[in-house]
């Protein structure tokens, strides 16, 4: 599979980057490198092989549904590039 | 007299604990070389008073006869991936400048809480992406090491713990903190001649690290000898509740059970290693490697790991994957850079944001995730991806009936100069071959500095263990560094 300019630019908006053209030009060429030599996994025989999901076995804990942190609402909004009211605060998105 | 620059983690403990000279005086001292390394570019931030006041805490402790930690009056660099608390971290990328986090993470606070005391935040590659710490949005990192040509070329110190490879390797700290995702400490260990570890998936916390790819990052120690690296991860590693990752076992005395008598072990030799266009000086040391574990008492077997030439492809779809998924967290509202172009809403903010605040090579590595785990690709690659990772790990558990360890090279090549992988992400992608299989079947492993090759540049061993059996790793680690008596440290021209 390779991709085209196209499909860059969608990749590039699903994954919220801007890029302008000409570095859509520049992507093409690096990612259908990258994907062209990713593509020999299709290579080994997986059938009857399950995805690894943990690397060292471990379950998953559980521990008791208590507060144990919280009021730190300062903290929190400490590092907001903009914040408002004790909110973070964003351009406008409803008309 | 002892140089104090020189001493590592266990000779600046037996110079306080016999009174030759005070934590303080080793803090100042090193306070010193970091200041007068600027030109290396290693270190984001310098947080002297850090080091100084946990050396007066040291000396204080000691004076009032107390226990000292394991870590006490031990200046460490830090690499800027762990969060600080009231330290600027970045993790070497634009889109943080400016942030300052409101918590410590776990391995920051479990090595304050044994002791150790900050010199200052360290350069990296951005996100922890790289190999060479090319992609730094704060320069590069130059290696201290220089070829033996006379030259003056600039070197890498391998990625991505670049800054951490260069401050210990320069003698400007006595040790780093490094984080491993697919070799960032190996790799820059043993381009730059020191030892890094990096243990079992779930020793240290993730928690306070900055994410790259959550199934694989490590934390680890960069130190000196292999005896550092035990002390500094006993210091470092431990279960942690905010970690659901993390493993609930406690931490062994590893420094204490350290015996380089490798007697009744086994030591197997993967032949799938032997890649094509190796350096021979590599695979010469890899023989003389051979010649030590077995001078040391081990069993040499030849064993297969059929899988491995399909551990760098898998890695690079598992980890950008993964990557993509935590990356999403920057989107200019809650914390670092914000870009609002005139008249912008929120779709476009986040845009400019990412588009602003994001390295070429992470910009790259998202596009990727993004792509492999995107509708109607999915399975084909993220899947086939996961299920090779199974194989591959299957590998290492079916040479464990053969042998209790491998020994391979750490990298396929010494040092390289900056600039000359950078227009290439697949051939940079190539430096870490022997070193992602173990981080995909998340097992210990470190590297060893074994020797120098023609250029005068060191060149490193690498070690793999069983899950959980960083002993082990580290008792072979310590046969190799005694037969090696790799002393060479790079000139200071800094």
């Amino acid at each position: 599979m390779s991709v085209d300019k196209e499909t860059v630019q969608k990749i590039a908006n699903l994954s919220r980057i801007a890029i302008t053209d000409e570095e859509c030009e520049h992507f093409v060429p690096e990612l259908n490198q990258i994907l062209g030599w990713v593509e020999q996994l299709g290579e080994v025989d997986c059938s009857n092989v399950e995805p690894m999901t943990a690397v060292i076995p471990n379950k998953l804990r559980l521990r008791a549904d208590e507060v144990t942190d919280g009021d730190k609402r300062d903290k929190v909004l400490a590092n907001a590039p903009v914040a408002e009211h004790g909110f973070f605060a964003v351009p406008k998105v409803i008309e | 007299m002892t140089n104090i620059q020189d001493l590592g983690i266990a000779g600046i403990r037996s110079g306080i604990d016999g009174g030759d000279f005070t934590a303080v005086e080793v803090a100042e001292i090193f306070v010193e070389r970091v200041s007068a390394a600027k030109s290396l570019n290693a270190f984001l931030v310098e947080t002297p008073d850090h080091a100084l006041s946990a050396a007066k805490a040291a000396d204080e402790a000691k004076a009032k006869g107390e226990t000292l930690g394991k870590m006490a009056g031990i200046p460490i660099g830090m690499k800027d991936l762990f969060c600080t608390e009231g330290v600027p971290t970045t993790a070497a990328s634009g889109i943080l400048e400016g942030f300052t986090p409101q918590y410590e993470s776990t391995v920051s606070a479990n090595l304050f809480k044994n002791g150790a005391g900050m010199l200052g935040k360290l350069n990296m590659d951005q996100f922890a992406m790289g190999s060479s710490n090319e992609t730094s949005a704060f320069g590069n990192v130059i290696s201290p090491w220089r070829r033996n040509d006379g030259g003056n070329t600039d070197l890498a110190p391998g990625g991505s713990s670049g800054g951490s490879a260069a401050v210990v390797s320069g003698r400007i700290a006595p040790a780093a903190t490094g984080t491993d995702t697919g070799g960032s400490i190996r790799q820059p260990a043993a381009f730059v001649g020191i030892t890094g570890f990096k243990p079992t998936y779930g020793r240290c916390s993730r928690w306070g690290t900055i994410a790259f790819a959550s199934s694989l990052d490590q934390a680890g120690p960069m130190a000196h000898d292999t005896r550092d690296c035990a002390i500094m991860l006993e210091a470092m590693a431990g279960f942690d509740p905010k970690d659901s990752t993390s493993l609930d076992f406690p931490v062994p005395d590893w420094e204490k059970a350290l015996s380089s008598d490798l007697k009744g072990k086994k030591v197997g030799i993967p032949k799938e290693y032997r890649v094509d266009n190796m350096p021979s000086e590599i695979d010469a040391l890899w023989q003389q490697g051979i010649e030590w574990m077995k001078d040391a008492g081990a069993t040499i077997v030849d064993v297969s790991l059929p899988h491995t030439k399909y551990a760098l492809p898998a890695y690079y779809i598992i980890a950008p994957a993964e990557a993509s998924s935590n990356l999403a967290r920057y989107d200019g509202v809650r914390y670092g850079k914000r870009n609002l172009p005139d008249g912008a809403g929120l779709q476009d903010m986040y845009a400019a944001t990412r588009e602003a605040g994001f390295g070429d090579e992470v910009k790259r590595r998202i596009m990727i995730g993004t792509y492999v785990l995107s509708a109607g690709y999915y399975d084909a690659y993220y899947t086939q991806a996961q299920k090779v990772r199974t194989l591959i790990s299957q590998d290492f558990e079916k040479a464990w009936n053969q042998c209790d360890l491998l020994l391979t090279p750490t990298a396929p090549s010494a040092a390289f100069g900056l600039g000359e992988k950078a227009d290439d992400p697949l051939a940079m992608y190539l430096n870490d071959v022997f070193t992602v299989p173990s981080s995909l079947a998340g097992l210990p492993a470190m590297s060893v500095p074994a020797g120098l090759d023609g250029q005068g540049l060191p060149l490193g061993l690498q070690v793999i263990g069983k899950a959980l059996d960083e002993q082990s790793v580290f008792n072979a680690g310590l046969a190799l560094e005694e037969r090696a008596g790799f002393e060479a440290k790079p000139e200071q021209w800094w």
